[in-house]
């Protein structure tokens, strides 16, 4: 097996529960070096209990990660150092400027001030370079936001993982995060998110994971998942000002505005026939469409229980 | 080989840095309170309450204040970095590091140390300009004053580790450390307590603590300086290995 073939990330049956309540329920998943990953999943989907299990943050009541071939719990410090995690919770910390934090995190990986270089090249690159001499209280959310990135990749990991990383945070920070982001990636590292925000994980994702209450729901490529969608989507626009679907089409309404509606139907049938059933309905068609199922779209049909 | 230390040894440094930075507050204060506790009760004081003829109350006094100030900031010390580092939640960043529990617990011990140790100068320094200190024993003085600080900061950063709030703390603070203190000797000698109190001061740990190093300072003691080294050098064991243990299983920082 070449160093290539191992995952950079290898979850097998892990499980975990707090008291009564299973936050993860035998997940399996492997993730291969070099990917760009989401893992996504409604609010309580158990997301940020897996990043924290492969960051070690939380113990798994069973099962095993592996970073790289790295057993998280049994040879956790080897692990430690192929991983960076940006937690989704803000942290503080009063007594130290930036730049010193960076450098205290660092010395915890075991590097001195052969690593100052690449310290100061994350705060020019994160635009906090001027903010070096601050302390995190001093800073906002945002700024705090590219702290806890630079924080987490003071020791060049293999394996940057991103939990939430642009909540709360303004577009144009968004853009420049995932500028940066990307050029980590094309320079080998990879990366595993996750995200609120589905357009993010659609356009920068070529691999997908969705939970819902714990389980691995769907494991694909971005494509293929939203190739296998069961569902196609057909704008159709009326004429007048009152115009009304008929009866047997209210069902399939997905959006609707003024005239304008958008139609959620089987793939795979025929267009000819919503047109003859539109016009035998008195329906005067102004315009059709298809539009192509977003990420949004496959991942609302997926985890929305009544949906399946 | 130096690489495999520096996250230990920065950890170290961060622990000293920290309360540093606030020195007018870690250092200074209880530098004056001690000064206050030596004035006021050097002053109310009878002489012979110190239970030793050859001794003033003063110099009995001292060595014990020494010794209160230097658990009591030692405690303070890897408590509340701990807890602060829970409440603004950047514990996480050295749960993510490859530090191992044992260096972790050691960092937080030596800054304790260090800050037990300094307080505990500051104040022989100042006082004795007008308590005369002689040192009898220097190795004992050394011993004791080392062994009380790793202690103190052990069960400081067991307090931290158990505590989820700093109410929590504040209760083990109040409730176990101060009776401790007070009742462990610093402003009296056991010998002249009642016999059920004599024995009760007996199962306290700080007692040898404070005991041993007021052997160390002035020659004279309430007990044996070796069965004093014995049961705090134990008690330091044991504390280490239950906190070490329960921080390798992640009791309450692993969620």
């Amino acid at each position: 097996m070449n160093n290539h073939a191992v995952p950079a990330i290898e979850i097998r049956d892990v499980v975990k529960s707090y008291r009564d309540i299973a936050a993860l329920k035998s997940v399996s998943l492997s993730i291969p070096q070099g990917s760009f990953f989401a893992l996504l999943g409604p609010n309580g989907a158990g997301k940020s209990t897996l990043i924290s299990v492969i960051a070690g943050l939380v113990k798994a009541d069973a099962g095993h990660v592996r970073i790289l071939g790295h057993d998280v719990v049994s040879d956790y410090a080897d692990a430690r150092r192929l991983i960076g995690l940006v937690p989704q919770e803000l942290i503080d910390e009063p007594f130290f400027a930036i730049q010193d934090l960076l450098r205290i995190q660092a010395g915890y990986f075991g590097f001195g001030q052969e690593q100052w270089p690449w310290i100061d090249e994350l705060l020019h690159n994160l635009g906090l370079w001027d903010k070096r001499k601050e302390t995190m209280p001093s800073l906002s959310g945002g700024m705090k936001r590219r702290v806890l990135i630079a924080l987490a990749l003071v020791h060049k990991p293999k394996v940057l993982v991103l939990d939430e990383p642009t909540a709360g945070v303004d577009i144009e920070l968004r853009l420049g995060l995932w500028t940066f982001i990307r050029q980590l990636h094309a320079q080998g590292m990879t990366i595993i998110l996750t995200t609120h925000y589905l357009e993010e994980a659609e356009q920068l994702c070529e691999q997908i994971a969705i939970l819902r209450e714990g389980q691995l729901l769907a494991l694909s490529s971005t494509q293929a998942l939203l190739a296998a969608h069961p569902w196609e989507y057909i704008e159709v626009t009326l004429q007048g000002e009152n115009a009304a679907l008929p009866e047997t089409l209210l069902t399939h309404i997905h959006r609707q505005q003024a005239n304008k509606w958008v139609l959620r139907l089987p793939r795979g049938q025929v267009r000819t026939e919503l047109v003859a059933q539109l016009q035998q309905a008195g329906c005067l068609l102004s315009e059709i469409r298809s539009i192509e199922a977003s990420l949004e779209d496959v991942f609302r049909a997926m985890t929305s229980k009544d949906l399946l | 080989m130096i690489a495999k230390y520096r996250g230990f040894v920065t950890l170290c440094r961060k622990e000293i840095q920290r309360f540093l930075s606030v020195s007018l507050q870690t250092v200074f204060a209880p530098l004056v309170s001690t000064l206050l506790y030596l004035l006021i009760f050097g002053q109310v004081m009878p002489e012979g309450a110190s239970g030793f003829d050859a001794l003033s109350y003063h110099q009995f006094l001292l060595p014990g204040l020494i010794m209160m100030a230097m658990l009591q900031n030692a405690f303070s010390n890897s408590s509340s970095s701990l807890i602060q580092s829970k409440m603004y939640r950047n514990l996480d960043l050295m749960l993510l590091s490859p530090l191992s529990p044992l260096a972790i617990f050691l960092a937080f011990v030596v800054g304790a140390v260090v800050r037990g140790l300094m307080v505990g100068v500051a104040i022989a320094v100042v006082a004795s300009f007008w308590v005369p200190m002689p040192v009898t024993h220097l190795a004992w003085v050394i011993v004791f004053a080392l062994l009380t600080t790793m202690v103190l900061g052990a069960l400081g950063f067991l307090a931290g580790l158990w505590a989820d709030k700093y109410d929590k703390l504040a209760a083990f603070q109040n409730f176990i450390i101060s009776p401790l203190t007070f009742l462990s000797g610093v402003f009296y000698s056991v010998a002249i307590l009642p016999p059920i109190w004599q024995t009760a001061t007996w199962l306290n740990p700080f007692f040898y603590m404070v005991d041993g190093f007021r052997y160390g300072v002035l020659g004279v003691s309430d007990v044996s300086p070796w069965l004093s080294l014995a049961v705090t050098f134990g008690f330091m064991l044991v504390l280490s290995m239950v906190t070490v243990s329960l921080l390798a299983r992640g009791w309450k920082t692993r969620r």
